[in-house]
C-alpha cells in the first residue's frame, strides 16, 4: 500500500508533530538535564572534590550520567501515543511505521539527548576533566547518544504496553548499552592512556549507521507484537 | 527434510508433546545422573591435584560444562525463539521460555562457581575478568527475558516479545564479549584469566567430556520438564488435558 | 461530499473467534455487511464488542474464522487502511490545536486536504476551537474533534466504539446525522454501544453478543 505522499513529506510531517509537543512539554527537556546534573553532584559529594580523582573518573561519570538520563526519557517515548491512541492511528494509517518512528527516535533524540551533549564542556568543568580530553569526549558522545536513542527505542517498543515498566526498560536496556558505553568511555580513556582511541569511535560509528537503517524497522515490529 | 518437517509438526502439538516428554525425560535424567556420578567420581578423586592451585582447581568440572551451556542454551533458544516468531508454533514459544530459565540456573551456576573458584586463587570473589563480566551481562539478558515474558499478561503476545528479545540478544552477545575483552586491555591490571594458560593434560580432560554430557542431558530433562509442565498449565481448559488429569486420579 | 457507490466495500465474517489466553472473548460470529448499511454491535460490559472491532480494523489477529473486505477489484484480510476507527481512546494530541492535530492526521493517512479542515471541526460543533490544545477542550469536545477525524477519513467503512459516550443530546443527534450521511454516500459504519443509548434512525443490522454467544 503506497502513499501519494513522498517518504520524506511524511518523515517531515511526524518530526514536525513530535517537534511542537517536545516544545510545549517544557519539562520533557529540562528534566534529563537537571538528572544529568544531579547524578554527577551526587557522584561528588559521595566521594571526593578532589580534582585529581574527579579528573580521573570524568569521562566515565559524565557517560553514565548521561545514558542513565537518556534511558529515563526514553521510557516515555511512545508513552504518551500509546494512552491516547496516537500510536494505533499510526498503526493503522498506510505510511510506514518504521518511517514514522524513525522520525520519533530522531526528535527524542534532538529534544531529550542532544543538550545534554551540548553541556558536555559545562559537566567536563564541573568535574575537572583536562581540556585535551573534551574532544574524544563530545565525539564518542555524538556518536554515542544516537545509538542509545536507537536502541533504547527498540527496547522502549517491547515494553510499550506494561505499565510502570520503567525498571524492566533499564535492566531490558542494560546488555544492549555495555557495548556501547565500553566504546564510548573507553575512546576517553585510550585517549587518555595516550593510545589510539579513533577505532572505538569507528566501531562505534559503524553501529551507529547500522541502527539507524535497522533500529526503527526493529521498533516498528515491536510495536506490532506489543500492541497486537 | 520432510520426515523431520513431518515429525516437528506432529510432535509439537500439545496433547503429543505431552506424551513425547512424559516418555523421555526420566531417560534424559537418568542418563544426566550416571553421567554426573562418573564425572564427579572421576573430578574429585581420581584426577590428581593441580600444583599451581591444588584442589580447588576441581571446581573447573563444573564450572567449565556449566559456562558451555550457558551459551550453548542461548543458542537453542533463539532457534526456538526464531521459529516461534515466524511460525507462531506454541510449542516453540514455550520451549523459548524454559530455555530461557534453564540458560540463567547455567549462568547463575558459572558465576558462582567461578567466584568460588576465585577467592582461594587471587583472593577475591568477584573479578572483572572479561569472560566473568561478559557471564554476568549474559544473566542480565536471560533475566530480562525472563522478565519481559512475566510482565505482558496475553501469554502469546508476551512470548512473541520475548522471542523478539532473544533474537537481539543473540547479536548483542558476542559485540559484549568483544567490547568487554577491549575493555580490559585498556586497563594495565593483571590480566587475570579464569582458565589457566596452561593446557590440560588429557589425563584430566575425561572428567571434563563426562560432566559436559551430563549437563547436556540434564539440560534436555530440564526444559522438557519445565516445557511439559507450561504446556499443561497453558491447555488446562482443553478436553485432553482434563481427560489426562481424570486418569490419573 | 464523495459517493462510494464505485468504491464501496463488502464485508463478510464467517465463525469468527477470538481467544487471549485460551479463554474465548467473542464467537463464532457471521454476519455481512455492505456499504450503505449500518451494523449496530450491542452487548453487556464484556462481552467483546471493542475486542471484535479491534479485530475487525486489523488491529489484532483472530484464531479462527474468517474475514474477507472484497473492494473492488481487490480483496483484503481485514479493514486496516479501508476504515476509520474511533475508539475510547481519542486517538490525537492533548497538546496540540484540532487544526494541528488534523493535520498530521491527514498526513499520515495520505490525505492532505488543508481546506477540509475548517469546515469539519464547523460540521462538529467546534468552530471557534480551531486553534484550542485538545486538552482544554471537554471530553465532549474531544469526542468530537475524533468525529472530525473520521469524517476527514473519507474512510469507506467507519468503525465507531461506543460513539454516543460522552455527548449530550445535540452531540447524539450529531453522531446519528453523520452515520445516515456516511450510509448515505454508500459507505458503511459499524458500531456498538451498550444499549443506554438510542440507536440510530438509520436502518440497521443488530448484532447481540452475549459472553462468547452471538445471535443475529
Amino acid at each position: 500500500m503506497t502513499s501519494n505522499q513522498g517518504a520524506l513529506s511524511l518523515f517531515a510531517a511526524q518530526c514536525r508533530r513530535d517537534l511542537r509537543l517536545s516544545l510545549r512539554r517544557r519539562g520533557d527537556i529540562a528534566q534529563p538535564i537537571l538528572f544529568a546534573i544531579m547524578v554527577i553532584t551526587l557522584f561528588t559529594l559521595a566521594t571526593s572534590a578532589e580534582p585529581k580523582k574527579l579528573a580521573e573518573l570524568a569521562p566515565g561519570i559524565i557517560w553514565v550520567a548521561i545514558l542513565l538520563s537518556s534511558l529515563l526519557s526514553l521510557d516515555a517515548i511512545y508513552r504518551s501515543d500509546f494512552e491516547d491512541g496516537s500510536l494505533e492511528q499510526m498503526l493503522m494509517s498506510p505510511a510506514p511505521l518504521a518511517l514514522l518512528i524513525g522520525a520519533r527516535i530522531l526528535v527524542h533524540w534532538l529534544s531529550a539527548v542532544m543538550p545534554l551533549v551540548v553541556l558536555t564542556p559545562l559537566f567536563a568543568q564541573m568535574l575537572f576533566l583536562p581540556s585535551d580530553l573534551l574532544a574524544p569526549l563530545m565525539i564518542s558522545l555524538l556518536v554515542g547518544t544516537p545509538l542509545i536513542s536507537l536502541v533504547g527505542a527498540v527496547i522502549a517498543a517491547l515494553t510499550v504496553g506494561i505499565r510502570h515498566s520503567g525498571m524492566l526498560l533499564a535492566l531490558l536496556a542494560l546488555p544492549l548499552y555495555v557495548p556501547i558505553l565500553v566504546f564510548g568511555a573507553g575512546a576517553v580513556v585510550a585517549a587518555s592512556q595516550g593510545f589510539a582511541w579513533l577505532g572505538a569511535i569507528s566501531l562505534l560509528g559503524a553501529g551507529l549507521v547500522i541502527a539507524i537503517v535497522l533500529a526503527p524497522v526493529a521498533a516498528a515490529a515491536a510495536i506490532k507484537i506489543s500492541l497486537t | 527434510m520432510k520426515a523431520l518437517i513431518i515429525w516437528f509438526n506432529t510432535t509439537g502439538s500439545p496433547p503429543n508433546f505431552e506424551r513425547y516428554a512424559a516418555r523421555w525425560i526420566p531417560i534424559w535424567f537418568v542418563l544426566a545422573f550416571v553421567c554426573l556420578l562418573i564425572g564427579t567420581a572421576g573430578g574429585l578423586f581420581m584426577v590428581p591435584a593441580d600444583s599451581k592451585q591444588g584442589e580447588i582447581f576441581r571446581i573447573i568440572y563444573i564450572h567449565v560444562p556449566a559456562a558451555w551451556m550457558s551459551l550453548f542454551v542461548f543458542i537453542v533458544m533463539a532457534a526456538q525463539a526464531f521459529i516461534a516468531l515466524v511460525w507462531r508454533i506454541k510449542i516453540c514459544e514455550i520451549l523459548t521460555i524454559a530455555c530461557a530459565h534453564i540458560g540463567l540456573m547455567f549462568t547463575a551456576v558459572t558465576l558462582i562457581t567461578g567466584s568460588i573458584w576465585g577467592k582461594p586463587t587471587w583472593g577475591a570473589w568477584w573479578t572483572w575478568d572479561p569472560r566473568l563480566t561478559s557471564e554476568l551481562v549474559l544473566l542480565f539478558i536471560y533475566l530480562g527475558i525472563i522478565g519481559l515474558y512475566n510482565a505482558i499478561e496475553d501469554r502469546r503476545s508476551a512470548a512473541r516479545a520475548a522471542a523478539f528479545l532473544v533474537l537481539i540478544g543473540l547479536i548483542n552477545v558476542p559485540i559484549v564479549h568483544f567490547s568487554v575483552t577491549w575493555w580490559n586491555t585498556l586497563h594495565q591490571g593483571e590480566t587475570i584469566r579464569i582458565v589457566g594458560e596452561s593446557k590440560m593434560a588429557t589425563e584430566l580432560m575425561w572428567p571434563l567430556i563426562v560432566m559436559t554430557l551430563a549437563t547436556k542431558f540434564w539440560f534436555l530433562g530440564s526444559v522438557l520438564q519445565r516445557a511439559r509442565t507450561m504446556n499443561l498449565a497453558h491447555e488446562a481448559n482443553k478436553d485432553w488435558a482434563k481427560k489426562l488429569a481424570e486418569s490419573k486420579q | 461530499m464523495n459517493d462510494f457507490s464505485a468504491n464501496s466495500l463488502v464485508l463478510e465474517v464467517k465463525q469468527l473467534s477470538y481467544f487471549r489466553n485460551e479463554e474465548k472473548i467473542f464467537g463464532p460470529i457471521n454476519f455481512s455487511l455492505s456499504g450503505g448499511n449500518a451494523l449496530l454491535v450491542t452487548g453487556d460490559n464484556g462481552s467483546g464488542k471493542t475486542t471484535l472491532l479491534r479485530v475487525l480494523s486489523g488491529l489484532l489477529k483472530a484464531q479462527s474464522g474468517e474475514i474477507t473486505v472484497s473492494k473492488p477489484g481487490q480483496t483484503y484480510s481485514d479493514l486496516s487502511h479501508a476504515c476509520a476507527y474511533l475508539a475510547h481512546k481519542p486517538g490525537h494530541k492533548a497538546e496540540l490545536s484540532c487544526i494541528e492535530n488534523l493535520e498530521y492526521l491527514q498526513a499520515i493517512f495520505d490525505n492532505v486536504k488543508p481546506e477540509l479542515i475548517e469546515p469539519a471541526l464547523a460540521k462538529v460543533g467546534l468552530s471557534g476551537y480551531e486553534d484550542t490544545p485538545a486538552k482544554q477542550l471537554s471530553a465532549g469536545q474531544n469526542k468530537r474533534l475524533g468525529l472530525a477525524r473520521v469524517l476527514l477519513s473519507h474512510s469507506p467503512c467507519w468503525l465507531l466504539d461506543e460513539p454516543y459516550a460522552n455527548l449530550d443530546l445535540q452531540g447524539i443527534e450529531l453522531v446519528n446525522q453523520l452515520i445516515r450521511e456516511q450510509t448515505g454516500r454508500g459507505g458503511a459504519v459499524l458500531l456498538t454501544t451498550h444499549g443506554a443509548y438510542a440507536a440510530p434512525a438509520v436502518p440497521c443490522q443488530t448484532l447481540v453478543l452475549a459472553n462468547s454467544r452471538a445471535e443475529q
